[in-house]
């Protein structure tokens, strides 16, 4: 895993980013976020429902509008990734902890080595 | 967003070393347990991270070209019992220095023989609605795991493992 980087909003994310800063400004039907983007309408709904699939964007009906907007949970799902990711992290600072104490690491023996007088 | 809108991460755990070693190994020693995939810089190995001894400190990473990515600063420096870094990578993960979130650290001696770490990453909030483009990174089935699958394949890298 790496964060995700140019290489993947490039891939993917481009349009979907365009789309949710269009939201942010408030609640748009699809001909409104689609006005003006260099992609078809049908590839808008896709993206539309892979972000309502991924909670964040919801979907309201009214009459026979579908109206589009910012779905704020959002965040617990950043939260919930960093959650993880601070696990792991702390689990990799522990595992180098127990490494070290197996085995001094060279760079410390260096270290303790030039600091003597 | 009201601050209470997101609740701080907060993480524990143990480790069998003093305070003043665990310290050093977490901010001295950060590139031998920092994630390694963990990078900002997926295209070089990476060197080092660094965490620069002192408030004020920058905290970045170093690919093996001397390429540098900022994360963050170092806002407080307190060895051997706290630091708190500012993250800095945004909806995006791009530097911004413009946006900061508080990841604090804290080392208290068990009972002589451990110290337990304590990290609390706040100010999620900050994120705001924004959070919903890296969101869209994360979760995804096109997006994080997708968009990196589709990465390593592009560039026959192993590194998205």
């Amino acid at each position: 895993m790496s964060y995700p980087t140019d290489e993947l909003l490039a891939l993917a994310s481009e349009t979907r980013a365009t789309i949710l800063q269009r939201l942010e400004a408030g609640p748009r039907t699809v001909g409104e976020i689609a006005q003006g983007l260099p992609v078809s309408r049908p590839a808008i709904s896709q993206h539309l429902r892979i972000l309502e699939q991924a909670k964040l964007v919801t979907e309201e009906y009214q009459g026979t509008r579908h109206i589009y907007r910012i779905d704020p949970t959002g965040l617990a799902t950043l939260r919930t990734w960093l959650d993880r990711f601070w696990t792991r992290s702390l689990d990799a600072f522990a595992a180098e902890v127990e490494r070290q104490n197996q085995t001094p690491h060279p760079s410390h023996a260096k270290q303790r080595r030039a600091s003597r007088p | 967003m009201q601050n209470s809108a997101v609740p701080p991460v907060r993480k524990s755990i143990a480790v069998s070393t003093s305070p003043d070693r665990a310290f050093a190994i977490f901010t001295g020693g950060m590139h031998q347990w920092w994630p390694r995939a963990h990078t900002l810089n997926p295209k070089a190995e990476r060197a080092a991270v660094i965490a620069e001894p002192r408030a004020g400190g920058r905290w970045f990473e170093r690919a093996v070209d001397g390429t540098e990515c900022t994360w963050g600063q170092v806002l407080t420096w307190e060895p051997p019992h706290r630091v708190i870094l500012g993250w800095q990578l945004d909806e995006q993960w791009q530097y911004n220095p413009a946006f900061l979130t508080e990841v604090e650290i804290r080392f208290e001696s068990k009972d002589g023989k451990s110290t337990q770490v304590t990290l609390e990453h706040r100010n999620l909030e900050r994120y705001g609605v924004h959070a919903a483009t890296l969101r869209a990174g994360l979760d995804s089935d096109e997006g994080w795991m997708g968009g990196l699958r589709g990465f390593a394949a592009v560039a026959g890298s192993a590194a998205a493992s």
